[in-house]
This record gives structure tokens, C-alpha cells and sequence, in this order.
């Protein structure tokens, strides 16, 4: 089974092929953290977009959006999925309080790399918009820069992004977890309306939309729910392509380590054929998907 | 003979069968004085399509190819197919032999038959003894009487006037792979210039640069200098016999397309015949050739199958070319390599690329013969190449994994633009450039040293000056980096010491006769030493800088583990935190080797590169800083230790490309392995990213990158069920491999490298 991962990982392990342990917390390389900020410093610097809560970055290619961007996985997030492959970006906290400065200063690194590639930065999580302030002022400054953007977001807080927000982004990387309210939440613990809107609004902007979902055997991959999301993502008029990713077991250490449930231990990963016909029912809408 | 010829075609050579070979050339200087890339430069046809004129393999070729095919499942079952083990090779030392005699478009084997190695043992008579025996093939006592009673080899010099210090860090491979015992290779001699010129104005030439030396007097060096230009000149006339055995008359230049490849190929044949070299490289041969074909073409003498017919079985032969070695030297270079290193592309210093259709035939070759390792495709990459050209590569890469990336910036900058590259990643100005082959020294070793007073962490005993062992139970960088400084000032001195005697005794009892005979009479000489252990070194240093690292002491005092308590950044990762420690380290190393004087003046310069050994070194040395368990290998070349580069491939490249190439011109290399899935949804989109990231690595002063596309689960299974996997290649530090050949130790290190599964 293939592993997507946040980050290449392998560690000498000579008697086992097939798993890799991964390092964690060492996802800020490069980046000067904010240590031992007064409390109020701390609330102040994310109210003003200064600081935020930082998983982790990466310079990737072809994965969340076109070309070689910086991914820039920011903390928190608002739903709580079943098949949540980051557990460890839900609580604000456990990442690692940056400044703006450091991550518009790895973004002019590597405007020659993104210029080479045609690539960009892209803004994910958690949930980035749990941190509107900040992503408002990275989008600003990659647009100063003459850098590609992007956003991959759920839409749950899709309210948030404000008209400077969708002014300086290029494309949007939409999750669709589910294609009915009963559905989303029991997969996310949250409501879909919100990312609907999102979706109409980003559309009406013009912007650009690659929609994502992810196919959970026994969770999300009956006919009628593929087909409802299908219809969805039909309905949103500047989505250029589709994504179907097949549910994959790589989080589970992550759930362990952290002490949290995790409810998919027995579930694996859809059939090809299964991932196959997901990707049919989407291309009978139309849409160009992968 | 009466020719008539137009003003712009070349004329003045002499006799008629040159002005006839030469008709249609441009002229110029090239013609009155050995000057290939001058020839090249007024006559090739730069192309900047795409591959769509490409033709596919003959049935011609196919056959001689699955007769090929059919030898390697016996080959790979008994380590060797077969052996000649009476007769002593050298240049004209056989019968002719074929693969398929009616279907073979280019002739010319080592021996007499396909896949039968010969014995070539002026390197050292041990490694032919040994192999023989590994083998299970009888010792010809009257060879063996040759090789240690009447003619002395390079190995017995070499250990006739090893100084005890150096046998010391030998033995405890704290400096490894010496071409001590074995033909050190890394040489190319400039094979396009029999097909240019024939061999005898080859030797003729050679003649006169030796009458003048006629009035130098006679001092050790220019004594020398005769008699290895009386040597070359007999070795020119020896592969004019070899020619000649395969019914072939190359004493004028070759005047077609095929005669071209054919004059080529016996010139590099002959150098295989001669030297079981570490690296026989080819050298820059593809747009060379491209102007014979090209002429043909114009002159619809042949078709464009017939002309990628030529390129299929030059390759095929190439990729035939077999030594006789030892299970030991396999661990150093695993995989039969001989890198037979053919460097493609490029641009030019007037800015006009040098990829010509000829550039695209040469890469072809994988698609229709499939991967293969050899002969070691390199791509002088540049972000001016054509964008055709790019996406070939890129799409080649994807789907053999077979291909290497060099900075044709980095390395025109250097060397100019006729350059190619010996090995993996030793750039050489063609024709006029040779190196000492030094391999290289364990840095992470000499780490371990200088903690432990010059002692060895895994046997005790001393091997660097003995000095007091650090105190205390936590390391500290400051103390620990005083005396690693003196600890490499001790290992620059040993080394270089060493690479003294190899190259001295190599020149007097295994000169490469043919291969410098296809240079200029004076050339440039590097001594090209080597650092392994790069990222591991750095990292432990790093650890000792910013993390706690507590030692543990064995019962004599000895320190055999380090406990790391805490954070500490890691190389790969773009971090100038730590990738400053790396820079800081090669050119440290580089200036202290800077200071002892070389054999030949020649020039120093350093490689961060390992090959396979890596695997070897990690096996020698004991618990490092960072971490890392005794025992576990090392990363190869320049890449960052396995597993900590969790920024993604390109923050990884961009740490490699931080270490200046100019403290490090002997190369830097790095092997990346990317899932296909990671570059993209499309083949179409895979080719964009990989071009766009081999633009993004190179523009960002990186030197070379390995790149293969593989899933891991296919390597997985490779090594359950290596018969189905004949031809799966892979590219490790430098080179290409048959992962089937590979070790099983060195198969489960490139299956636990570095996956950059999120490129």
C-alpha cells in the first residue's frame, strides 16, 4: 500500500518492508519559533495575523495544487473525521507558534522554485481558516511576492474568508467529506451547508476549485453518496478537476500516540475497482477526475 | 584520386581517403590539429523538437538483444557466465567473437564470446586469483608465475611503499576503497577521435609530440613522459590489430555513419580490453555522432531506423562490457558496475544547445532495448535546454529510472563546454583532463576518533595520534570540534600520503596505454579524493550542538554509545541551522587536503559521493551522536540520513545544493526516489513536474541528481521473486544497478532510503 504522508519518512528498518515509522514534531526545520511568548503577546500576535499555530511545512510537487508548492499546514480545526490522517492538527496547541515573517521569508526562498515549476504556496491544515487573520496576511504577501495561491480547506468555516481572502486566491482545494448532512456528520461531527455556500461563493468569484474526496469503504463509498457529492461538485461551475482519494490506514499511529479512538482501526482501504467506479460516477458529471 | 569539392567542405587533409571521409564538413582548425569539439562545433545540427521523429528497435536488434537477454539468467545464477582463464587480455589479445554474426550491426567483443570476462591483471594479481577461484575456474600456473615472480602488478607496488600510518587507517576503513588493488579507472580517453582522425595520424602525431621532447633533458618526469608516449603509440598500433581481427582497416578516419559508431566503439573496446578500470566511462559521444549520422541522413544513405538501429547496438554492446571482480569489490560497488558513463546534452558557450537527434537515439535506447544500467546515462541538464529535450528526459526517468542529472551549468563553468562525466559525477574536460582516483574517507569515523583520543570505537585500538579522549559525560560542540579539526588534519594528511603511492605505482605498472594515447600530450591531472558519512557527521554535530548528547563509556574508558536527549535540527530539510555545519565541513576538509603536496602536481579536488558503500561504511563504524545505531548504513553520497528529510524532496535537494561545488568539484551527488503517483495524476503532468523540478534544483547551483521512479512494493517484491525483475534498474549514488544484482544487505537499504512519496 502506498503511504501519503505528511513528509518522506523511512528510518533504517531492514525486517520490515512494509511500514516506515515516522518522526514527528520535527516539521518546523528552517523556521525560527516564537518560544516562551507572554499570554497576551501570544493572543495578540494571532488576533493581528502575526503569529500562528504551525504543524509543519513542505515543499511538494503535484500534490496540493499544481507545480512545486510550499505547503503550510496550520493547527486547529473545527471537524473532527473519522479518517483524519493529521489528528495531531485538531488542537490549536499542539503545534508551534511561528511568525509571519519566517514563513514570507521561506515563500521569497523559493520564488525561483515555484517560478521554475509553476507551483506556489499552499495554505492547508487543519483547517486553515481557523486562523483567518494570518492566512489573510501569508495570501497578501505571496500576492506582493507574485506567488501562486493556493487554499485546501473543508469550507466549514468557509464564512471566514473574507473578500481580501478570495481576492488573493488562485485555487481552491475543496473537501467534500459527504454528500448529505446526516452523512457529513457522521463522518465529521460537522454540518455541509457551509461548505456548499463556501463552494457557490468561491465560484462566483471565479476562482478556481479542484474538489477532493475521500473514498471510506462502508463510509463513503455507497453509489448513492458518491453520487450525491458528484452532484455537488457538478454544481460548482469553475471546478476544474476532481480528486478521489482512497481512504488509507497512515494516520492510525498518529490516533495511538495521541490516546484518541480511532474507529477505522479495522477498515481498509477501498478495492481499486471500488476507487475505480467513485471516479466514473464523477466523470459521468463531466468533471475531469482523478 | 580527383574529388570535387565545394569551398565550404573540407579538404585539407592530406591523403584521399581523409579528404573523402572528411566531404561534406565544415573545415577548420580541427583539421590541422587534434581538436574534436572544434570539429563538433562547426558541424553539428542542434535540434530543439520533440521525440516524435524517434524510431523503434529493428528485428535485427531485437534478436541480437534476446540473445543478450538469454545469457543473464545464468550470468546472474552463477555470478559470472564465463571466464578466459588463459589468456592474459590486452588490446588485441583475442579471436573476434558476435553475438549473432548475421544480425550484429556493430562488432567487437571483450573475448571471444558474449559475456566472457578476461583476466586483466596489472591492478593486482590477487583480485584475478581470488575471482578465479570465487568462480570456480583453474589458476593458469604460468600465468600466476607471470604476475608474482616476472612482472611485478600495481597492487605489489602499492603495498611496497605503503607508509604503516596509512595501512593503519586502511585496515581500519577509516579510509576505504583504495584503488590499491585494482584499476583505479575514472579515465576517458577520447574515443571520437579515432573515428575523427584514424589512428595513424593519431599516431603519427604522438610521434612528434614525443620528438619534442627530444630536447628536454632527460629529469625522472620527461623520461617518463617518453616512455608512456612509446607506449601509447604501441597501443594505437595494437588497436589498429584489433580492428583489423574483425576485418576493419580504422587507420583513416571513418567516412559513414556506421563506420563512425564501429571506429568509436573499437577504440573504447580496446580500452576495456586493456583496463579493468573502477569507471570505464564513454565520455560525450552523442552529438558527435550525430554529425556522421546526420550527414548520412541528408544524403539519404541511411534512414532514420537504420540510424537508431546503429545507436541500439552500439548500446548493446556497451551495456555487455564485464570484469572480472571480487565478492569483496562488490561491496564497495555493487551490481557489476563499470560505468560506462555517456554524457548527453548540454549547452554550448555560444548558447546553442548541444542536443542534436542523436541526444534522443542515445536515450531511445531504454525504451527499445528497455532499462538498463549501462551504459550510465547522464543528462547535462541546464534550464536553457530545449523544452523537447527536457520532456524526454523527464518521461525517460519516469519510466526506466536509468537516467542521472548533471549541472551543465555548474560543469561548463568549469571545464567548458566539451566536457563529460568519468563515474557518476567526476567532471572531465574531454581529451585533455584526467584524475587520480581517490576514493574516499570515512568522516563520520574521524568524528568518533576525536572523541576517543585516535582510538577506534569498535576494536580499541589506535589508529589516528594518540590524544587525551574527551572528558565529562556530555559532549560538548566547541570540545568536540577542536579536536575533530586535528582529527581531519591527521586524515587529510594519511589520505593524500596514500593517493600518492596508488597513482605513482598505477602509472609505472598499469598505465592506461590506450586511454591516455586518446588524449592530449599534456593534459591536467586532478587527485580526486572523496568524503563519505557527510549527513551523518553533520547530523551528530548538530545533535551535539543543539541536543544533549551523554556518552557512554565501555570499562577501559572507551567510548562505544551516545545517548541524545532533546531536539536537534537535521540535514535535508532547508535548514541553514544545519546545512551551515555541512558547508562549513567540505570546505574544511578541502583545504586541509589542500595542503600536502600531490604526485604529478596534480590538482585536488574532493566528491561527496559513496557508490554502494555506504552500506559498507555504516557496517565499520559504530554508534554515531545523532542517533544512528553501530552498524546501520550511512546515506549515500551527499543525501541526508534516511527518513529525517520530512520537508519534502525539493527542501532536500536544496540542502544538498548548498555544498559548494567549488570546494568539491570531483562532484556531489544525490539519488532521490519519488513514487509516480508523487509527481503527478497524468504521465503528461509527471513529465512537467520532474523537468520542473530537476529546473528548480539545478537553478539552485544543485550538481546531480539520481532520479528514481519506483513504488516501493515493486522492490519489495523484486527481491522475493528476482526472475521476474531481470531488468529492473535503479539508480544508487552515481550510477545505475540491476537491483537483482544488488546484496540483499544493500537491496533492503535502497528499500528503507528515503521514499519521497509527497514529492
Amino acid at each position: 500500500m502506498l503511504r501519503r504522508v505528511d513528509g518522506s519518512t523511512g528510518e533504517y528498518a531492514p525486517e520490515r518492508c512494509d511500514a516506515t515509522p515516522r518522526l514527528l514534531g520535527r516539521g518546523t526545520a528552517g523556521l525560527g519559533l516564537v518560544e516562551d511568548a507572554a499570554h497576551t503577546d501570544e493572543v495578540r500576535g494571532i488576533r493581528e495575523g502575526r503569529l500562528a499555530w504551525l504543524h509543519s511545512w513542505e515543499l511538494v510537487t503535484s500534490m496540493d495544487g499544481p507545480g512545486s508548492r510550499m505547503t503550510v499546514f496550520l493547527n486547529g480545526c473545527p471537524l473532527r473525521c473519522l479518517y483524519c490522517h493529521n489528528p495531531d492538527t485538531w488542537q490549536s496547541r499542539q503545534g508551534r507558534l511561528v511568525g509571519l515573517d519566517e514563513l514570507v521569508g521561506r515563500l521569497r526562498r523559493y520564488r525561483k522554485v515555484f517560478a521554475a515549476t509553476g507551483g506556489g504556496l499552499t495554505v492547508s491544515g487543519g483547517e486553515p481558516m481557523m486562523q483567518p487573520a494570518f492566512v489573510q496576511n501569508l495570501l497578501r504577501a505571496a500576492k506582493e511576492l507574485g506567488i501562486h495561491t493556493a487554499m485546501d480547506t473543508s469550507g466549514a468555516l468557509g464564512r471566514k474568508v473574507n473578500r481580501q481572502i478570495m481576492s488573493d486566491l488562485d485555487l481552491v482545494l475543496l473537501d467534500i467529506k459527504a454528500g448529505d448532512e446526516d452523512r457529513y456528520r457522521a463522518v465529521t461531527g460537522g454540518e455541509l451547508a457551509p461548505t456548499l455556500e463556501f463552494g457557490r461563493r468561491v465560484a462566483e468569484a471565479g476562482k478556481e476549485i479542484w474538489v477532493r474526496f475521500v473514498v471510506v469503504p462502508g463510509l463513503t463509498d455507497d453509489v448513492a453518496q458518491v453520487e450525491l457529492v458528484a452532484a455537488h461538485a457538478a454544481s460548482l461551475s469553475t471546478v476544474s478537476r476532481v480528486e478521489v482519494l482512497p481512504f488509507h490506514q497512515m494516520g492510525r499511529d498518529k490516533w495511538d500516540s495521541l490516546g484518541l479512538d480511532y474507529r477505522l482501526a479495522e477498515t481498509s482501504p477501498p478495492e481499486p475497482a471500488v476507487v475505480e467506479r467513485v471516479r466514473e460516477q464523477f466523470r459521468a458529471h463531466g468533471l475531469t477526475t482523478y | 584520386m580527383t574529388l570535387t569539392v565545394g569551398q565550404e567542405q573540407a579538404t585539407e587533409a592530406g591523403d584521399g581517403t581523409t579528404a573523402t571521409a572528411w566531404l561534406g564538413f565544415t573545415p577548420g582548425p580541427w583539421q590541422d590539429a587534434i581538436d574534436v569539439r572544434d570539429f563538433i562545433q562547426r558541424n553539428y545540427t542542434p535540434y530543439t523538437g520533440d521525440d516524435s521523429f524517434l524510431a523503434g528497435p529493428t528485428e535485427r536488434t531485437t534478436r541480437v538483444w534476446q540473445a543478450i537477454v538469454d545469457l543473464f539468467p545464468e550470468e546472474r545464477a552463477r555470478g559470472v557466465l564465463d571466464v578466459d582463464n588463459h589468456t592474459v587480455s590486452r588490446i588485441d589479445a583475442f579471436a573476434p567473437g558476435y553475438i549473432c554474426p548475421d544480425d550484429d550491426v556493430v562488432v567487437g567483443l571483450q573475448t571471444d564470446a558474449p559475456l566472457k570476462r578476461a583476466m586483466i591483471p596489472n591492478g593486482g594479481w590477487r583480485m584475478v586469483e581470488t575471482a578465479l577461484k570465487t568462480y570456480g575456474y583453474e589458476v593458469d600456473p604460468q600465468v600466476r608465475e607471470t604476475f608474482t615472480v616476472h612482472r611485478k602488478t600495481h597492487n605489489a607496488g602499492v603495498f611496497d611503499v605503503y607508509p604503516e600510518a596509512v595501512r593503519r587507517a586502511r585496515s581500519a576503513h577509516v579510509i576505504t576503497g583504495l584503488p590499491d588493488a585494482y584499476g583505479r579507472g575514472r579515465i576517458i580517453g577520447d574515443y571520437r577521435r579515432v573515428a575523427l582522425y584514424g589512428v595513424d595520424r593519431l599516431i603519427a602525431d604522438r610521434r612528434l609530440d614525443k620528438l619534442a621532447l627530444d630536447g628536454d633533458w632527460s629529469t625522472e618526469s620527461v623520461i617518463r613522459d617518453r616512455e608512456e608516449m612509446a607506449e601509447q603509440i604501441s597501443a594505437l598500433e595494437e588497436l589498429k590489430r584489433l580492428a583489423a581481427s574483425y576485418g576493419f582497416d580504422i587507420s583513416g578516419p571513418a567516412s559513414t555513419a556506421r563506420e563512425a559508431v564501429q571506429w568509436l566503439y573499437f577504440a573504447y573496446l580496446g580500452a576495456v580490453r586493456e583496463q579493468n578500470g573502477a569507471a570505464m566511462s564513454l565520455g560525450r559521444t552523442s552529438t558527435f555522432l550525430d554529425v556522421f549520422i546526420q550527414r548520412d541522413l541528408d544524403a539519404g544513405r541511411i534512414t532514420e531506423e537504420q540510424a537508431q538501429e546503429l545507436i541500439d547496438q552500439f548500446v548493446i554492446k556497451l551495456r555487455i562490457v564485464r570484469f572480472l571482480r571480487t565478492p569483496e569489490y562488490d561491496e564497495i560497488f555493487s551490481g557489476d558496475p563499470t560505468w560506462v558513463t555517456e554524457s548527453i546534452g548540454g549547452m554550448g558557450s555560444d548558447c546553442r544547445t548541444l542536443v542534436t537527434r542523436n541526444s534522443f537515439r542515445m536515450l531511445q535506447t531504454l525504451h527499445n532495448l528497455g532499462p538498463a544500467p549501462e551504459p550510465n546515462m547522464t543528462v547535462l541538464w541546464s534550464e536553457s535546454l530545449p523544452r523537447g529535450f527536457k520532456d524526454f528526459c523527464a518521461r525517460t526517468s519516469i519510466q526506466t529510472s536509468s537516467v542521472q542529472y548533471e549541472s551543465d551549468e555548474l560543469l561548463r563553468g568549469d571545464l567548458g563546454d566539451d566536457a563529460g562525466i568519468a563515474c557518476c559525477v567526476s567532471g572531465m574536460a574531454i581529451g585533455k583532463q584526467m584524475q587520480f582516483f581517490g576514493a574516499r574517507v570515512n568522516l563520520a569515523k574521524a568524528l568518533l576518533y576525536a572523541i576517543n583520543g585516535g582510538r577506534d570505537e569498535k576494536t580499541g585500538r589506535q589508529v589516528a595520534p594518540q590524544s587525551t579522549p574527551v572528558e565529562g559525560e556530555f559532549l560538548d560542540y566547541d570540545d568536540v570540534m577542536a579536536r575533530f579539526d586535528q582529527t581531519l588534519d591527521w586524515l587529510a594528511q594519511t589520505y593524500v600520503n596514500a593517493l600518492n603511492c596508488i597513482h605513482y605505482m598505477h602509472d609505472k605498472y598499469a598505465y592506461e596505454r590506450l586511454e591516455m594515447a586518446l588524449h592530449d600530450p599534456e593534459v591536467v591531472r586532478t587527485m580526486a579524493c572523496g568524503i563519505a558519512g557527510l549527513s551523518v557527521t553533520v547530523d551528530s554535530l548538530s545533535a551535539i550542538r543543539d541536543a544533549r548528547v551523554r556518552v557512554v563509556r565501555d570499562e577501559s574508558g572507551l567510548v562505544v554509545d551516545y545517548e541524545t536527549i532533546g531536539e536537534f535540527p537535521m540535514f535535508g530539510n532547508d535548514d541553514d541551522r544545519v546545512d551551515e555545519i555541512a558547508i562549513d565541513l567540505v570546505g574544511r576538509f578541502m583545504a586541509k587536503i589542500r595542503r600536502h603536496p600531490t604526485y604529478r602536481d596534480a590538482v585536488h579536488t574532493q566528491s561527496v559521493l559513496t557508490i554502494t558503500s555506504n552500506v559498507m561504511y555504516g557496517k565499520y563504524t559504530g554508534s554515531t551522536p545523532d542517533g544512528r545505531r553501530a552498524g546501520e548504513p550511512f546515506a549515500p553520497g551527499a543525501n541526508p540520513m534516511n527518513g529525517r528529510d520530512t520537508h519534502g524532496m525539493l527542501a532536500s535537494a536544496l540542502s544538498v545544493a548548498k555544498l559548494p561545488f567549488t570546494q568539491a568539484r570531483d562532484g556531489i551527488s544525490l539519488t532521490n526516489t519519488i513514487v509516480p503517483q508523487g509527481l503527478g495524476r497524468t504521465l503528461p503532468e509527471q513529465v512537467s513536474a520532474l523537468a520542473g523540478i530537476l529546473d528548480a534544483y539545478i537553478g539552485s547551483d544543485g550538481f546531480h541528481m539520481n532520479v528514481n521512479v519506483l513504488n516501493r512494493d515493486t522492490l519489495c517484491d523484486a527481491m522475493e521473486h528476482p526472475e521476474n525483475y531481470p531488468q529492473l534498474t535503479i539508480r544508487v549514488s552515481g550510477y545505475a544497478v540491476n537491483f537483482v544484482r544488488l546484496t540483499r544487505e544493500q537491496q533492503l537499504d535502497v528499500i528503507s532510503r528515503t521514499f519521497h512519496e509527497r514529492v
